[in-house]
């Protein structure tokens, strides 16, 4: 019994990074029809920003909140990540719309390019783009908002920018000379420590839970939720699946879709971002972190059904449990008595490579039998 | 003779060409000339890609597997038959010793005849491709579903081959540059001289039978699947084999170019199962222009050749011009660079630049169409 309970702890676990990680991809794959291959980099993304983040937290005024550092990482994440795809969408998938090849192509252009940034550019340097780009978007809309509309909307406009990059130099400069981990770029592996509550086990008498892991479980459903929230309860979800199903209707009938592309692809992103914070805790942090998960990804995307959230959290589950199932080579503790040939077949694929090797086998044999996943949609949407 | 007159540039160029094939290897350094001869082979797996994707419209991310599979063949047989090198006891190649394996795998023994690794470069690789795409084609699974399976697959067959130690040395790969080929080491200049000259033969053949193969019937047919697969089922064909074939094909073109590569390169590794570098062989065509031949062989050359200069000179600048590259491809130039030129991108350029170029009129038109008539 505890070795169901611990396999089953493990899948979850595995599946849980899985879930957390696909679940921005299959918004932007399955509501908009995106291939986005830069969902990797926008995750590697988030486990720098936590990396910065917790940097900042080890100084002399922050140092007694060192311990709540990761959740001001999880929003700081979802920010970062959630302003690159807005950019990205802004300048680059936009004009892709429809031909999902291209965006592919196009965003694993734009994966490279954040690979080489994140190599070459100081952290310092970065935080501080990162704000002058958020300070000069937002700054006219809060403007307007606060005082009502200027006179003069370029000049409002060119003050923001201003202003902007007077905070983005100075921050940068500030964090270069308080920080000097940060003030160079290297293609070198950083680690993030974790706060004392988030290392160790929780014991349970015959075994231990990893906290970490436990943490991370409870992160995805917590992003579960919101998501599944945000779809279904709220304005904005509404429009976005109006516009998923019928976008020139839903166009007539006054949603501005321009908009709702925009916030469907930042969120998708900003939820990359989420998965980030998650990954920083399980190891270190480099450039190449995000070409490890993206394939996974795809996978769980593609198994439980393009567009279906709920297919998504079950391909996860699945693929997370047969991973530990198959890896740790658990039929063998659970059957010892099995014959020969198979106990042979059994240790060949007990190793997380081959167990890799095996699911992607499997994944492709039930496409083959359910070509449109296990929860395929139904209706018009499917024929497009 | 008029025959002949009309088509002399033609000949001029094949003249040009020759000599110049024939007389680089005394021009450049053995160096050079092996880069040049290893990006002439990737021309090769570009073709192939060329054909599913620019002609057919399948999005292939898995070459990869094809080209290492025809790599990994040469190689095992080069490793069986090389006599001057170390051994591991029992006559085994080297690397087997390291693991303790005794006796070779099943799957190495038919690789000891050279017959059958000159078939297994092509065959294996078009027969393993030929399966993975009759199982997805059958099920009318397309555009970007096929494209992420074939990245599936591809990780399938990456790890496994990096996995396996005791079959086929795994992560390390085989090498093959102190192996010997019918008596000449193969990491020597005067076989990398030979083998540059085969592989320029090979490209030109595979190119000639592209050629022949898309403005046949066959080549129709592609065209048909990528423009409207609905309609040509409607009109009663089954795009099925079609596509099959077509997928087998570019894989055995893989297998070739990966087998050529090895050779060149000195080693195999599953590095060449690596996901970017199968991204990276659809960017040449991209780049070169899809749906042209010329294109995606031109785009496989020039593409690597600055590679390898351009990284030489700044390192770090390499991912970002890639990555760039990518972007303008898809977003502005969508033929690629051959494409733009047929569809008449520099006259609109110089247009857009204020210099305008004097348009075709249509007295110029007649009297270029009589000048062709008298010959």
């Amino acid at each position: 019994m505890t070795l169901f309970f611990e396999s089953l702890f493990n899948g979850v676990a595995i599946g849980s990074v899985l879930l957390i990680a696909a679940l921005g991809l299959a918004i932007v794959f399955g509501l908009m029809g995106v291939i986005n291959l830069a969902h990797g980099e926008l995750m590697m993304l988030g486990a720098y920003t936590t990396y910065v983040v917790q940097s900042i937290f080890k100084l002399p005024p922050l140092e007694p909140l060192f311990g709540a550092y990761i959740f001001v990482a999880v929003v700081v994440a979802f920010l970062v990540s959630g302003l690159v795809g807005l950019l990205l969408e802004r300048s680059v998938i936009r004009r892709l719309y429809g031909r999902p090849l291209e965006t592919l192509l196009a965003t694993w252009g734009v994966s490279l390019i954040l690979q080489q940034f994140v190599r070459t550019v100081p952290l310092a340097w970065s935080t501080g783009l990162w704000l002058a780009a958020l300070l000069g978007l937002a700054g006219p809309p809060v403007v307007n908002r606060l005082w009502g509309p200027r006179q003069r909307p370029w000049l409002l406009r060119l003050g923001s920018w201003a202003v902007a990059m007077a905070v983005g130099v100075v921050s940068a400069a500030w964090i270069r000379g308080t920080l000097p981990k940060l003030a160079r770029a290297s293609a070198r592996n950083v680690d993030v420590t974790a706060p004392r509550w988030l290392r160790g086990g929780l014991d349970l008498g015959d075994w231990t839970l990893p906290i970490p892991r436990l943490v991370i479980i409870g992160l995805t459903i917590l992003a579960v939720l919101a998501v599944y929230w945000f779809l279904n309860r709220s304005l904005w979800g509404l429009r976005i699946r109006a516009v998923t199903q019928n976008r020139a209707m839903g166009d007539c009938l006054g949603i501005p879709t321009q908009a709702v592309d925009a916030l469907t692809f930042a969120m998708g992103s900003g939820l990359a971002g989420v998965a980030g914070v998650a990954v920083s805790l399980l190891g270190s942090v480099g450039p190449n972190v995000g070409g490890d998960y993206i394939v996974g990804c795809f996978m769980v995307v593609v198994l439980g059904g393009v567009g279906s959230l709920w297919g998504a959290v079950v391909a996860a589950a699945g693929i997370g449990v047969l991973t530990d199932v198959i890896g740790a080579g658990r039929l063998l503790e659970i059957w010892p008595r099995m014959p020969a040939w198979l106990q042979g077949g059994v240790e060949f694929f007990a190793t997380t490579s081959m167990a890799r090797v095996l699911i992607f086998a499997l994944i492709v044999v039930v496409l083959q039998v359910r070509p449109a996943g296990l929860f395929p949609q139904r209706g018009r949407m499917a024929e497009t | 003779m008029a025959n002949i007159r009309s088509r002399w540039p033609q000949l001029l160029l094949g003249v040009v060409g020759l000599a110049l094939v024939v007389a680089l290897p005394s021009l450049v350094s053995p160096f050079r000339l092996n880069l040049l001869g290893r990006y002439l082979s990737l021309a090769i797996v570009a073709l192939g890609i060329d054909l599913i994707w620019g002609y057919t419209g399948l999005l292939s991310l898995g070459q990869g597997i094809f080209f290492a599979l025809g790599g990994y063949g040469t190689a095992m047989h080069l490793q069986l038959n090389c006599h001057g090198c170390s051994r591991a006891p029992g006559g085994l190649p080297e690397f087997f010793g390291l693991y303790g394996v005794q006796q070779l795998p099943w799957f190495w023994e038919p690789f000891h005849s050279p017959w059958f690794t000159l078939l297994a470069i092509g065959l294996v690789p078009a027969a393993v491709a030929g399966l993975l795409g009759f199982l997805v084609f059958r099920n009318r699974i397309k555009g970007v579903y096929f494209s992420i399976l074939t990245q599936a697959a591809l990780l399938v067959f990456f790890n496994f081959f990096n996995g396996q130690q005791k079959l086929i040395n795994g992560t390390n790969g085989l090498k093959t540059d102190l192996t010997r080929l019918l008596g000449l080491m193969v990491g020597s200049d005067t076989m990398q001289r030979y083998l540059f000259w085969l592989t320029v033969l090979l490209a030109l053949l595979t190119w000639l039978l592209c050629r022949w193969l898309v403005r046949g019937r066959f080549g129709h047919a592609l065209l048909a699947i990528r423009d409207d697969e609905a309609r040509l089922r409607c009109l009663g064909y089954n795009p099925t084999p079609f596509k099959t074939m077509v997928f087998a094909l570019a894989g055995a073109l893989a297998g070739i170019s990966g087998a050529l590569y090895t050779v060149q390169s000195g080693i195999v590794s599953p590095q060449f199962m690596a996901a970017p570098f199968s991204i990276e062989m659809v960017i040449w065509v991209a780049v070169g222009g899809r749906g042209t031949l010329w294109g995606a062989m031109a785009g496989a050359l020039v593409i690597n050749m600055g590679k390898s200069l351009i990284s030489e000179a700044w390192p770090q600048t390499w991912l970002f011009i890639q990555g760039g590259l990518f972007l303008l491809v898809v977003t502005t130039l969508q033929g690629g660079v051959v494409g733009w030129f047929q569809e008449g991108g520099p006259r609109r350029l110089l247009g857009r630049l204020g210099l305008r170029p004097r348009l075709s009129t249509y007295p110029a038109l007649a009297l270029e169409t009589r000048q062709e008539g008298e010959d």
